[in-house]
């Protein structure tokens, strides 16, 4: 006798859709009940090829490395010295990326500067101008040009090292700004010339021109007001960089910022930040591509963005022929953003540590992304300034010590001959042959 | 009186001259010949100078201006005291696209027409404008004053924060979040105030007001279709 | 991304001047495009059963002098034809269809430039400059011209994606701005038979009005349904066989400026361009507004 209900039964197992997976059925879920997008801090989560996929060939009998410290290898950059007659020189290839006060606290802003100084590289403004505190802890400071103008003022112009002409960022190519209401406080608003707490909304495309005959006369009027000292970056979300670099640098400009889709944002719709633009590892090659062709890779320099983790990713993009990278993020985590100590707080809020990305709505528990007072004094600016000293010092010893195993007394001497890729992905993407053959897909038919 | 003639001398040098001011004054007058519209005249400048630009500007002419009053006589390009902090301007003729954007104070007057986006993401300058505006003019205004004695051109206004606009001819359409609002007697006075310091002869009670609704401060379901 | 020029004489007594007058106007918008030049002069009319092509080869050297032979033998017909630079310009009593197979057959390098009773259209790449020293510009007679300087955006720095483009018969555009829906509107006309040499955008709105037209629109109904078929960025300049017009897309954001007296019309990008203008001081001078048409265009010869 068989009962087919009462044997032992296999355990059912639940089938997660793959298209309607939780997330999705959880957006759908909460976009039927609130109306609107949804908005978040942070860059793309989703898995894409990255510099994860590459490796360096390190030296062996046909190629010799480097002693680790009586060899040196070197790391300093030049950065703006196409037109600039006060070109930034910095002792590491590492730079803290823009990130505004407002979205930012006061306190992370000075710790920025501060550690950013003690490593000898710049730091930079956002979108919102700049604060006394982080000018007076910045040896470097890029002020950046953006489509709001917000704080925008030609004494800070004069007063900054560099001038960073924003026309996207990595997280939302083509997108605008966005600042919601718990963050415009007194002073944030005051420095924007807001009514304070409105969901503040920037705009995508520079108030006084549009395209890159007219981006030829603004840089030339900036300038014109700072008599030529400073260097003018122009900063580039990834999506048809190979296009943008080179008109970047036919409007005139000193230095190409290009920022991959894994770069940051304070609040951006969840949808943009997934969807727009393309990861930095298909864009670096696309760029320098760009400036190779008009004879300018190395004279006109890049600095790349968007997903810089530790000294291999460091190494990995000079070798695809940046000058240089900048971190935002990570310098935040290095800060104290997400620590494990504030996994409980995290929690009250819906989050948990290692997962926190509600950068927009000022509650971060680490005094990071927040104007609350209370919050903020939680960051102690010159012990976070310290912590990203610290930070980008790893990163550089990390980049130095693989830069040396290739036989390089200079990071800017590695070169896309020295990397492999482990998938077929990465191999097109960045233009490297897959590991132990000679095949760069995409290259060659 | 220092002139400075652009079929000899170069953009470069005169602003170079300009700025050269602020340490050390050796002319309060300071005119400029054959402008023949080029672009980036008298940008920058930080000294308390005047200057006469003789014929038409190009672009970005008194951009970030401080301090300094400077007259057109002609018409000037794109961004036309653009980002002004203070000081005064004057253009004799008409005014191409985003003229005085996204400029924080000081006064500029523009005799003839301004053409599109005409003070956007304005930040406290006032805007006196003798003829008419074009289309998305004081988008995203956020504070000063924009005053115009013809017609507006569409959408007037748009994503407006507290700027505040006076228009005395008709208003094409205006923008989302833009309403016309009540004439009250200090309308009226700081309106003929103004009137009167950028030398139009017009009756403030003319005038209409516009401002914001405040209905976009804060995001709603309801206000989707305008974001 | 580009400066563009136009100038059309109101006084018949400047034609004799037009290439001179013209020719700072072009080389003023060099900032604006370094990459390419060209213009499209009209003038030196041919009569009614007449057509007159410009001719630019895509090889180095073209025996234009062998082909002419060639194509008066197959046409049966006398051709008058000069060479300009690495261009030649052919007139032949001849239908346009019947001329153009002809030297599909023969010189299938060639490219035609333009085709009407008055148009030439001549551009390379260049400086402004270049350009028009190359083709002697400022000896050029004529009624009317409108020019391009191009910093290219997208598609590649050639000869073929220099403007202007060709519209149809005397017609032309040039263009400053960034279409953003070129891609499918090319392979829609495409498949309405239009003709694509670039991946050019402008070429799309070039090949777009030449549909418009041949579907038998009017210039100005052609116009006005662009602004709904085209998206993206731009400013318009179109010569026709009479004159030209100017339109902006209902954004604006790329510039022009438009200056009359009583000699002439002339558009630019910037004023600079038109300030080598005799009697600019007094001329009337204006934007045009958004998504409005402006054509200046005689009575018809």
């Amino acid at each position: 006798m068989s009962d087919v209900s009462n044997s032992k039964a296999v355990p059912p197992v639940l089938r997660e859709s793959a298209t309607f997976d939780r997330l999705s059925i959880q957006e759908i879920q909460r976009a039927a009940e609130t109306g609107i997008y949804d908005i978040r801090g942070g860059g793309t989560k989703r898995k894409l090829p990255h510099f994860d996929d590459l490796l360096l060939l390190g030296a062996s009998v046909s190629r010799y490395p480097l002693e680790g410290y009586r060899e040196k290898c070197g790391t300093d950059v030049i950065l703006g010295n196409r037109f600039a007659k006060k070109p930034l020189h910095l002792k590491i290839p590492v730079t803290v990326a823009g990130m505004s006060f407002g979205a930012l606290s006061a306190n992370a802003k000075e710790a920025l500067g501060r550690g950013a100084t003690i490593a000898g590289t710049s730091t930079t403004t956002g979108d919102g101008g700049m604060t006394p505190e982080e000018r007076g802890q910045s040896q470097h400071l890029v002020y950046q040009y953006l489509p709001s103008r917000y704080g925008m003022n030609p004494d800070d112009l004069r007063k900054a090292d560099a001038i960073e002409i924003v026309l996207g960022q990595g997280a939302k190519p083509g997108g605008g700004g966005m600042l919601l209401g718990m963050k415009v406080t007194e002073r944030v608003a005051g420095m924007r010339t807001l009514p304070i707490g409105v969901d503040q909304r920037s705009a995508c495309r520079h108030p006084d021109w549009t395209g890159p005959d007219d981006l030829a006369i603004k840089i030339a009027e900036i300038r014109e007001i700072t008599d030529w000292e400073k260097p003018i970056y122009v900063k580039i979300g990834a999506s048809r960089p190979y296009y943008d670099v080179k008109l970047a640098v036919k409007a005139g400009a000193d230095v190409i910022v290009l920022d991959g889709m894994q770069g940051g944002t304070a609040a951006t719709q969840e949808v943009f930040i997934e969807h727009v633009g393309i990861p930095i590892l298909p864009a670096i090659p696309q760029a320098v591509q760009a400036l190779q062709e008009m004879g300018m890779h190395r004279k006109v320099q890049l600095i790349v963005s968007g997903g810089i983790r530790n000294g291999a990713d460091v190494a990995k993009a000079m070798a695809l022929g940046a000058d240089a990278v900048a971190i935002g993020t990570a310098a935040l985590i290095a800060l104290g953003d997400n620590h494990p100590r504030l996994d409980e707080e995290l929690k009250k809020i819906g989050s948990a540590a290692g997962f926190y990305d509600d950068w927009q709505n000022g509650r971060d528990p680490a005094g990071i992304t927040t104007q609350d007072p209370e919050l903020s004094k939680r960051l102690d600016p010159v012990e976070g300034g310290r912590r990203l000293a610290n930070y980008l010092r790893v990163l550089v010893l990390e980049a130095q010590t693989m830069a040396r195993a290739c036989g390089k007394s200079h990071l800017h001497n590695l070169d896309p001959e020295d990397l492999v890729a482990l998938t077929v992905e990465s191999a097109a993407m960045a233009r490297v042959p897959l590991a132990g053959t000679n095949w760069v897909p995409g290259q060659q038919y | 009186m220092k002139t400075i003639d652009l079929s000899v001398a170069t953009v470069r040098d005169l602003n170079q001259a300009l700025h050269d001011q602020v340490n050390n004054v050796q002319d309060r007058e300071w005119v400029v010949t054959h402008a023949n519209g080029a672009h980036n005249l008298a940008v920058g400048v930080n000294e308390a100078v005047s200057i006469d630009i003789q014929g038409h500007a190009g672009y970005y002419c008194a951009g970030m201006n401080q301090k300094a009053s400077i007259t057109v006589h002609g018409n000037v390009g794109v961004g036309c005291a653009e980002n002004m902090m203070s000081g005064y301007v004057r253009v004799k003729g008409s005014a191409s696209q985003a003229a005085g954007a996204t400029a924080h104070g000081g006064l500029l007057v523009i005799e003839g027409d301004a053409g599109a986006r005409c003070g956007i993401s304005m930040k406290g300058i006032d805007i006196v404008v003798g003829g008419s505006i074009g289309h998305m003019s004081c988008f995203m205004g956020q504070a000063g004053r924009l005053v115009v004695c013809g017609d507006a051109g569409d959408a007037l206004g748009d994503s407006l924060y507290e700027t505040k606009i006076f228009v005395k001819g008709s208003v094409e359409s205006l923008g989302s979040d833009c309403i016309e609002k009540e004439m009250r007697p200090e309308h009226i006075e700081e309106l003929q105030e103004l009137l009167n310091r950028a030398g139009f002869n017009e009756k403030a009670t003319d005038f209409k007001r516009y401002g914001s609704a405040r209905q976009l401060y804060n995001f709603k379901v309801d206000n989707a279709s305008a974001y | 991304m580009c400066g563009i020029v136009g100038l059309y004489l109101k006084n018949p007594a400047l034609e004799s001047q037009l290439g001179k007058l013209f020719e700072p106007m072009l080389e003023a918008m060099t900032d604006r495009g370094p990459d390419s030049a060209g213009f499209a002069i009209y003038g030196d009319e041919v009569a009614d059963g007449w057509i007159k092509l410009t001719l630019q080869s895509t090889t180095e050297s073209s025996d234009w002098k062998a082909l002419m032979g060639e194509l008066e033998g197959r046409l049966a017909t006398s051709l008058n034809w000069f060479q300009n630079a690495s261009a030649a310009v052919l007139k032949a009593k001849a239908e346009e269809a019947v001329v153009r197979a002809a030297l599909a057959e023969l010189a299938p390098g060639v490219r035609i430039m333009s085709a009407g009773q008055s148009i030439e259209i001549l551009k390379g790449m260049g400086l402004p400059k270049e350009i028009s020293e190359r083709f002697g510009l400022a000896n050029m007679k004529g009624s009317h011209i409108i020019g391009h300087t191009r910093m290219a955006t997208e598609s590649a720095v050639t000869m073929e994606g220099s403007h202007p483009f060709s519209t149809g018969a005397d017609l032309c555009l040039v263009h400053n701005g960034s279409l953003s829906n070129h891609f499918r509107l090319r392979q829609e006309l495409r498949r309405e038979g239009i003709n694509f040499e670039t991946e050019n955008d402008t070429e799309v709105a070039a090949g777009y009005l030449a549909w418009r037209l041949q579907q038998g629109d009017s210039l100005k109904t052609a116009l006005d349904s662009s602004l709904e078929a085209l998206d993206g960025f731009f400013t318009f300049a179109i010569g026709t066989r009479n004159g030209f017009a100017v339109i902006r897309d209902p954004i604006a954001c790329k510039p022009a400026i438009l200056a009359e007296t009583d000699d002439y019309v002339a558009m630019a990008s910037e004023y600079q361009a038109l300030s080598s203008l005799p009697g600019i001081e007094k001329a009337k001078v204006w934007e045009p507004v958004p998504a409005t048409m402006y054509i200046w265009e005689r009575e018809s010869a």
